[in-house]
């Protein structure tokens, strides 16, 4: 096969997010319904307008080694338990080297966050004020960089073929993703593990979002704030986690006998080129992005049964995404049940596009679309089938489907999976 | 009061234990801090910060380097605490 069209396949998920632990704990909690949206307790979060987060539902601190731990960042500490997972579930007993199945030289790692290690610095940032420079960690720069997820996961997995981070805010995790099906695509590498992660539930990202005015302030009704769809969104609730999968060539696949959950088709990006924050208002942008996915891949509109939206419960945002979809798409709209498992999850920032793409990943392998919660009241601009309240069976036979993620910035990226 | 050089000892067990969680009876003299104890250069810093607080001893960065093993690091603080 031609070694710049390889086709890549996903092999291995992990998770760890305000829903569970782990990728099975999440999926159930997603197929249930259940809200992962709290009040903070932090009594930082006492005076602030917002006082709810998605909170991780298990912490780092209980799962990895303390040594290693208090050298990471917490959005490195997620990545690091899901990408420890993916790898398991991909059926690699070791690092590479050591796991024959995989040579070191031709495994990758890209791992994206919005912010970085942002609470780092700022936690080092109080410290150095309060008690000088001498106290300020020597571990604060490997810490903060934005690149420090995939790094530590390139380490601990001892992947050779690159590690890399594409940073473009809520569209990172995807991105990222993106970015790794092209590292096997074109022949740099055979398997790569990759996704997106965030850790910013701290007062200054929540402060700033907030004065945005793109945060729900519905500080009564924790588990009802996130409502994409509904006609009484009012903005995004942030939450904190990473998903992470593990990618390869089909070929390098079947080779080790590997248990595959769905082809990665592609990819579709545009930029908006409008606003730094607002998404451009005609839609163009996100329809260039999926007119591209379907240039430059043999997916077809009638195999797409599934959309896990962007939708992260703005009141522009989530209308306009679909409208574009609809005006690429056409008629074809009306097979796809969409799903906003950001009414579950959070918006996870940088890490959305990594456990949307574990969600998108299980709904093929499984047939079941999770459903979309908190649509009381339907907004009428609303043109597509949303899954609301129970969760919804997928045809058999050859099926696809769409993992949107938009970022401040304006970048568009729409990841396309399949099962045959 | 200064410290003996056991309670000196004892006490570098405690911090190498705190940041690179090796068992506190494993820290003896005569083990590195690189190649026995898993304190890489950065921790290493952090050790001599946490050394100098504990120890009220001041330990220039140009010191730092002849601290190979606890045993040096001992001698060094025994050397020049208040």
């Amino acid at each position: 096969m031609n070694p710049t069209n390889r086709t890549v396949v996903v092999t291995g998920i992990g998770a760890t997010t305000p829903l569970g632990g782990d990728s099975a704990s999440t999926w159930e909690a997603l197929l249930a319904g259940r809200s992962g949206v709290a009040p903070l307790q932090q009594e930082w979060a006492a005076d602030l307008p917002v006082r709810i987060a998605a909170e991780i539902a298990v912490e780092p601190s209980e799962v990895l080694a303390r040594p290693l731990a208090r050298k990471l960042d917490r959005s490195a500490q997620f990545a690091l338990i899901a990408a420890r997972e993916a790898w398991a579930d991909a059926g690699f007993s070791a690092k590479a080297g050591d796991d024959p199945a995989v040579d070191p030289d031709r495994l990758g790692t890209v791992v994206a966050s919005g912010i970085g290690g942002v609470t780092t610095l700022l936690g080092q940032y109080d410290i150095l004020r309060e008690q000088g420079f001498r106290k300020v960690s020597p571990h604060t720069v490997p810490m903060l960089m934005p690149n420090s997820p995939s790094a530590n996961v390139s380490i601990e997995l001892n992947a050779r073929a690159g590690t890399h981070t594409p940073v473009s805010a809520c569209a990172s995790g995807a991105e990222a993703i993106g970015y790794a099906i092209e590292m096997i695509r074109t022949g740099r590498a055979d398997v790569v593990v990759a996704g997106g992660t965030e850790a910013a539930v701290h007062p200054l990202p929540i402060a700033a979002f907030a004065n945005m005015m793109a945060m729900s302030k519905n500080n009564d009704d924790p588990q009802g704030a996130s409502r994409p769809y509904d006609v009484a969104r009012d903005g995004f609730v942030l939450g904190e986690g990473s998903g992470i999968v593990v990618l390869e060539s089909a070929e390098h696949a079947a080779k080790r006998g590997a248990r595959v959950y769905c082809e990665a088709i592609g990819q579709g990006i545009s930029a908006d080129a409008h606003h730094i924050a607002q998404p451009e208002p005609t839609g163009r942008g996100i329809a260039d992005a999926f007119a591209n996915l379907l240039d430059n891949s043999d997916l077809k509109p009638a195999e797409i049964v599934h959309v896990n939206a962007h939708a992260t419960s703005t009141p522009l945002g989530d209308v306009g995404e679909l409208r574009a979809l609809r005006s690429v798409l056409g008629d074809d709209v009306d097979h796809m049940a969409v799903s906003a498992t950001k009414s579950m999850t959070g918006h996870l920032l940088g890490g959305a596009g990594g456990v949307e793409t574990v969600a998108t990943v299980l709904a093929l392998h499984n047939r079941v679309a999770p459903p979309t919660i908190n649509v009381d009241n339907l907004d009428p601009e609303v043109d597509a089938d949303i899954v609301r309240g129970e969760p919804r069976a997928l045809p058999e036979g050859t099926i696809a489907a769409l993992n949107d993620s938009f970022g401040f910035g304006g970048l568009n990226v729409v990841l396309a999976f399949r099962k045959s | 009061m200064a410290a003996t050089q056991e309670e000196i000892v004892k006490g570098l067990a405690e911090i190498v234990n705190e940041i690179a969680g090796i068992p506190v009876e494993d820290v003896q003299l005569d083990k590195s801090f690189t190649d026995d104890l898993d304190v890489d250069s950065l921790s290493m810093v952090e050790v001599v910060v946490a050394a100098e607080e504990r120890f009220d001893v001041k330990i220039p960065d140009d010191d730092v380097k002849n601290l190979k093993t606890v045993g040096d690091a001992a001698d060094y603080i025994l050397k020049h605490q208040a």
